[in-house]
């Protein structure tokens, strides 16, 4: 029977000639990934099975991104903790202050996922690895503790919606612009349980950049991982981060999908998510009403890339941070970072009145270093905007691209790039 | 396994943003995170779960964050059984992982209100609304999921050899 892409990736890894959606198979795993905040439930669960060591010091993967540099006394001992377990089973991927960055931006960086490989996180968000071509997807403790004990989960297969795209993306809109236009379209649910699996002549149009923040967001509409197809773009990515050969897999001409939806990348606008879920998914075009804003944040596993921090950079430089907005930028990685240093980008920012961040998740999950007030309004472009989300749960999310983001901390109100041009 | 209790309503998509917020994640003490479930989405439920021991809602529930604290946070409120219309995939494994019961049965979600007293049984995966009489099917689980739930988790099922 015909495969999907992520059916064939799941199908090699398993040891079987096919596999069909529905079927429950044991899979072999590339990499096995935590950060701090899920690593310790997972250490927890790791103790109790009785394991002496992981099954593979070079595939377990830790990194402290959450709540590190850390914020408290508790997310201190939760990194000492990650810290100690890595020290002593000799783990090689551990990432500590001082060589993080946000783990989904961190691992495509460090060549740790090339195409074909299958990987688990204990992040809902490690299915971004789907844009080199990986099946990869977020997992809870348990199963990353069972990862690390034997290299294996169990999976479910997934049947797919497949996306055609088409057209080229015009001036301002990105990848951010074309994900959020594609949950707004399907809901956040609407790919429950399946693959979402790009492909089409649209594909080559997008930078790696732009794949990486539309997988990163799959979970936001339920999927179990998105997946793009390779291409040379993808091959010359890997081939610059990472020694390993990657593996090439195609979707079967005649494979099935549950829905196949055609994407005109040149017909997609700014688009902004609404408080309280991704699916609330509005054009600039269509906010008629000035909505004020209290801060800013660019960065996180969605937009933290150097692409994003470039294209921010260009709209906020020889301007003005808004008087009463909190402009927060946090580079995704150091690599990031220091590019961005050694740019000039960073002074830009400062100069224009922003707070520049070493790399951390901190805001995005409220965690730290920009949280919000009772009924304060942020636009972010992070991935979620659930109630509480930044900070007191009567404050505000509205889910954008670096470069609406960057055009509101100006203008101090939701606002599209396109006012000044 | 049988479950019986008076219900707690929540309508679709409820994430686990609510469900456990990040600012409580700097711990992994399961009373501790309990303390603080469902607090952003309802203040009655701290004191409401200590005589209701049975959550039903809508669609997509334990969306987002894979954060298993979720689960662990609602299992140690004292809660027994989550019926939904449909649960996000992350938060179904991590249920199941921990111990935690959970049906996927929307007629049942949706014929069953706040503080109705409900019976469940996972062996022949039936729900009776005590209240109303009205009853519902859903498939059982399958054997080796029901003894993972029964051992209190996928981790006490390794140890005790009932999953392999």
């Amino acid at each position: 029977m015909a495969m999907t892409m992520t059916q064939k990736i799941l199908a090699a890894h398993a040891g079987l000639d096919k596999v069909e959606a529905g079927e429950l198979i044991l899979v072999n795993l590339d990499r096995v990934l935590g950060n701090d905040i899920t690593s310790p439930v997972a250490i927890r669960e790791f103790n109790k099975l009785g394991f002496d060591s992981v099954y593979d010091i070079d595939r377990v993967t830790m990194v402290m991104d959450h709540f590190a540099p850390n914020k408290d006394i508790k997310a201190a001992i939760q990194c000492k903790m990650c810290r100690d377990f890595c020290n002593e089973k000799h783990v090689t991927h551990f990432y500590d202050v001082g060589n993080m960055g946000v783990e989904h931006a961190l691992l495509p960086e460090k060549g740790l996922v090339v195409s074909g490989d299958v990987v688990i996180g204990a992040d809902s968000h490690t299915c971004t690895y789907g844009a080199l071509g990986a099946f990869s997807t977020g997992v809870g403790s348990t199963d990353m503790a069972c990862g690390m004990a034997i290299g294996k989960a169990w999976f479910k297969v997934p049947s797919a919606i497949k996306f055609v795209l088409k057209g080229k993306l015009s001036k301002h809109v990105t990848g951010k612009d074309v994900i959020l236009h594609i949950i707004g379209k399907i809901g956040v649910d609407g790919a429950l349980y399946r693959s979402m699996e790009f492909t089409g002549e649209g594909v080559s149009a997008l930078s790696v950049t732009d794949r990486l923040t539309i997988c990163n967001m799959a979970i936001e509409a339920g999927a179990k991982n998105g997946i793009f197809e390779v291409d040379e773009q993808t091959l010359s990515y890997v081939a610059e981060h990472s020694d390993r050969k990657p593996v090439v897999y195609k979707a079967d001409e005649d494979a099935e999908y549950d829905e196949v939806i055609e994407i005109d990348l040149s017909k997609v606008r700014p688009t902004v998510a609404f408080p309280h879920l991704p699916e609330n998914a509005k054009t600039v075009d269509e906010i008629t009403e000035d909505i004020k804003i209290d801060q800013v944040v660019i960065g996180s596993c969605t937009n933290g890339f150097y692409e994003n921090i470039k294209e921010a950079a260009e709209i906020i430089k020889g301007r003005k941070v808004a008087d009463g907005v909190r402009a927060i930028i946090i580079p995704a990685t150091q690599e990031i970072y220091m590019r961005a240093m050694k740019e000039g980008l960073l002074a830009d920012f400062i100069e224009a009145g922003c707070a520049v961040s070493t790399p951390t998740c901190g805001p995005c999950l409220g965690g730290h270093m920009g949280i919000l007030a009772p009924g304060e309004r942020a636009v972010a472009t992070t991935n979620r905007n659930f109630v509480g989300r930044m900070g007191d749960p009567t404050s505000e999310v509205y889910l954008a691209s670096p470069a609406v983001a960057a055009a509101s901390a100006i203008l101090g109100k939701i606002a599209s790039p396109e006012e000044l041009d | 396994m049988k479950f019986d209790g008076k219900v707690i309503r929540y309508q679709d998509n409820v994430d686990t943003d609510v469900i456990i917020p990040a600012r409580y994640l700097n711990t992994i003490d399961k009373k501790e995170l309990a303390s603080h479930c469902m607090e952003d989405l309802d203040s009655t439920f701290g004191e409401r779960v200590k005589s209701c021991s049975i959550i039903v809602a809508g669609n997509n529930f334990g969306c987002g964050s894979s954060r298993e604290h979720a689960p662990l946070a609602i299992k140690e409120s004292g809660v027994s059984l989550v019926i939904a219309k449909s649960f996000a995939r992350i938060f179904y494994r991590n249920a199941i992982n921990i111990g935690l019961a959970i049906f996927e049965c929307p007629e049942a979600a949706e014929g069953i209100s706040d503080g109705d007293e409900i019976a469940a049984d996972s062996d022949t995966g039936v729900i009776k609304n005590l209240t109303t009489g009205a009853e519902f099917k859903t498939k059982p689980f399958p054997e080796f999921i029901g003894k993972i739930i029964a051992d209190g988790g996928l981790i006490e099922s390794i140890r005790k050899g009932s999953v392999k």
